[in-house]
């Protein structure tokens, strides 16, 4: 009896609905799901870029449309000794900058891989510098620099170290090196934090196996440390790299670019002969030059540094 | 190579004592097999071995000299971990001569070396690869040719086999006996599984929660198992081991059947304990058992029996045709009746 029931019984399936239908149909699929991203890159990054790429060709002031006008605003900058003291110091900052963010920040995130007291508290502290927004960031550092009310100044005053105010931004190269500082000090937590993930993803087995083969702790780093890090290194250098570089808040909150044009990055002379200067098309001539080293950039350190062989699985032996 | 004794090696985690005083003597050569449940302490006593876990009470001694406060590097020792730690980012080749270029040997002595382990384990051909386009048991062998490579005192294995299937695990199971023959380097191999342990061993360690139960010679554990644990751990299909005591005819099981004793029986036996193996058909004079499962292997015919309400593992040599509810008559093989006390399980000397 059992038997009979189950052979007259047919697993059938249910038909589907037109609805269901239509989402199976993967052409479909592909148009809704990628409409949204396109549609917001297209209106809020790909419509600017153009519109900038175009302003830069043409000799636009606000409340006036220009006409096309070749490379003359690239002519023009080529010229311009301000544009090459930004182009210098943007090419300075961001190098120095991200050779310190990185000595610092792989330090700390090796110390903060061991065991330590109060670790996770420690880790969140470490976060700070980065979570607060730039501007405040900036605003402190402008007290901290102030040229009578600065509180390093007050400090080695006290303690006798000094018997004047310490000049940090009123001079051209004390002025940089204390942005590179401020830029470094904001930095410091993305790249501690994303190697310190990087660093819990090596196996400590591998380190064990390391300290049996005869490995010291400099050459377990050498060798096992810092080439397992290399490729996250290189996405989270990139990153730093283009957010160094394209850097504005903190230079124009702090210096403005001065003293005398000295600190200019390319991204704030671009705002500043653009907006309150009024010369879209120059300034935008300006933020276009970027280009090419952020592409440089970009390319160096994802082809340099980002994909290992080891980490492919191909047999290309 | 070298001898390694353990002395009253205790080991604690924080408050969590998990080793409470293990002495182990392992001669020059032998190849020891440390076996017991999950959690027992195994891989803790390895890694102590190692140096990776410093030691909280007791001794160590490698080669005639006390390891510890030497720190891993200095101990001349090499290990195969269980996930086997390759480094993912160096060829075969990198990974097996990684120790030599610590140690700063020359290029042409460090291919000699390599090239001579991978022909020992047939890995001559993968030299370039790196570990990811490699198959677990090749990844197996490499982790073993880095070990042979440093040509160590005393080389460790923790569960090296347990993630490969179970047909590479056998075939990995001889090769490495193989070439503990051919090398002849103390030994000493961690597993929980009991047929690698027999099929591989000079002298087996068994353990369980911290402590030892019983070292000796694979045979010597089958035979004379000392306590129910290890009656129970070693052998597969596992001891049948029946509750009760001594009563009229002979050993009264809980569940009320009746077991003939062997004529050298001694008081005070709780436990009686037969193998399925040693469990035979019998005539008219058997005891007769109803036949709950039957399973054959092709080579021996595993049955379930109860006798009474006293369920009964055997396993026969010869063909049963009768099927489960039926009745056959089957009888042990007195000689080869274990019994332990009571309490303490202890086997009782016959
Ligand atoms: N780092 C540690 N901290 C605290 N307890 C630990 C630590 N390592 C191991 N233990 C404990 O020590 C005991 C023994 O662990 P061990 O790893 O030696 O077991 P094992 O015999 O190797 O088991 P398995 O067969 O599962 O590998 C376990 O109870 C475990 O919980
Ligand atoms: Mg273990």
């Amino acid at each position: 009896m059992t038997d009979a029931s189950l052979s007259t019984w047919v697993h059938r399936r249910a038909e589907p609905s037109w609805l269901g239908r239509l989402f199976d149909s993967k052409p479909f699929l592909v148009v809704i799901c990628l409409f949204p991203a396109v549609g917001l890159l297209m209106t809020f990054l790909t419509y600017p870029l153009a519109l900038g790429i175009y302003l830069a060709f043409t000799d636009t002031t606000i409340g006036r449309a220009g006409v096309w006008v070749g490379f003359e605003n690239f002519t023009y900058l080529l010229q311009d000794p301000i544009f090459w003291n930004a182009v210098f110091f943007s090419v300075f900052y961001t190098g120095i900058a991200t050779i310190g963010k990185f000595g610092l920040g792989l330090w700390l995130a090796l110390l903060l891989n061991n065991h330590l007291p109060f670790k996770s508290f420690l880790r969140a502290i470490i976060l700070l510098p980065w979570i607060v927004p730039t501007v405040l960031t900036a605003i402190a550092f402008w007290w901290i620099y102030d040229p009578q009310f600065s509180i390093i100044s007050h400090l080695l005053i006290k303690t006798g170290l000094r018997e004047t105010n310490v000049d940090f931004i009123n001079t051209a190269w004390p002025a940089r090196w204390s942005l590179i500082a401020a830029n470094i000090w904001r930095g410091i937590p993305f790249v501690a934090i994303s190697l310190l993930a990087g660093l819990q993803t090596i196996s400590p087995s591998l380190y064990e196996a390391a300290m049996l083969d005869g490995a010291t702790a400099w050459q377990r780093f050498r060798y096992i440390t810092f080439p397992m890090l290399l490729p996250i290194l290189a996405i989270v250098m990139t990153f730093s790299i283009i957010f160094t570089f394209t850097d504005f808040q903190l230079v124009y909150a702090i210096t403005r670019g001065g003293p005398v044009n000295s600190t200019h990055l390319l991204a704030t002379l671009a705002f500043q002969r653009g907006i309150p200067g009024g010369q879209l098309g120059e300034g935008s001539a300006i933020a276009v030059s970027m280009i090419p080293f952020l592409v440089f950039a970009t390319l160096f350190s994802y082809f340099a540094l980002a994909r290992r062989k080891w980490q492919q699985g191909e047999t290309n032996d | 190579m070298a001898t390694v004794d353990i002395r009253k090696v205790r080991k604690a985690f924080g408050s969590v004592e998990v080793l409470h005083g293990v002495s182990v003597g392992i001669e020059d050569g032998e190849f020891v097999v440390l076996v017991g449940p999950s959690g027992c302490g195994k891989s803790t006593l390895l890694r102590m071995l190692a140096g990776l876990e410093n030691i909280t009470g007791g001794e160590i001694d490698i080669g005639g000299r006390v390891v510890n406060t030497v720190p891993p590097k200095d101990r001349d020792i090499a290990m195969v971990f269980q996930n086997y730690a390759l480094y993912p980012h160096m060829t075969v080749f990198d990974n097996m001569a990684f120790s030599m270029k610590l140690a700063k040997a020359p290029r042409e002595i460090m291919e000699r070396e390599v090239l001579k382990a991978a022909t020992i384990l047939g890995l001559e051909q993968l030299l370039h690869r790196f570990p990811r386009q490699l198959s677990g048991g090749q990844r197996q062998r490499v982790a073993m040719g880095r070990a042979i490579v440093r040509n160590p005192q005393v080389f460790l294995f923790d569960e090296p086999l347990s993630n490969l299937d179970a047909k590479l695990r056998v075939q990995m199971r001889s090769e490495i006996k193989e070439l503990h023959q051919r090398l002849k380097v103390t030994t000493v191999y961690v597993t929980h599984d009991q047929i690698e342990a027999m099929t591989m061993a000079d002298k087996i360690v068994v353990m369980n929660n911290g402590n030892i139960e019983q070292a000796g010679a694979p045979l010597e554990l089958y035979d004379r198992p000392a306590n129910l644990f290890v009656a129970g751990f070693i052998g597969s299909p596992a001891m049948n081991i029946l509750p009760g005591a001594i009563g009229e005819g002979g050993f009264v099981t809980e569940g009320g059947a009746v077991m003939p004793m062997p004529s050298t029986a001694r008081n005070g036996a709780g436990y009686y304990g037969i193998r399925p193996e040693h469990m035979r058909l019998a005539g008219e004079d058997g005891i007769p058992a109803t036949i709950q499962i039957v399973e054959p292997t092709g080579s021996e015919t595993q049955v379930m029996l109860r006798i009474g309400n006293t369920p009964l593992t055997c396993a026969f040599r010869e063909r049963i045709t009768a099927g489960p509810g039926e009745t056959i008559r089957v009888k042990p093989d007195l000689d080869l009746v274990h019994l332990f006390a009571g309490g303490s399980g202890q086997r009782l000397a016959s």
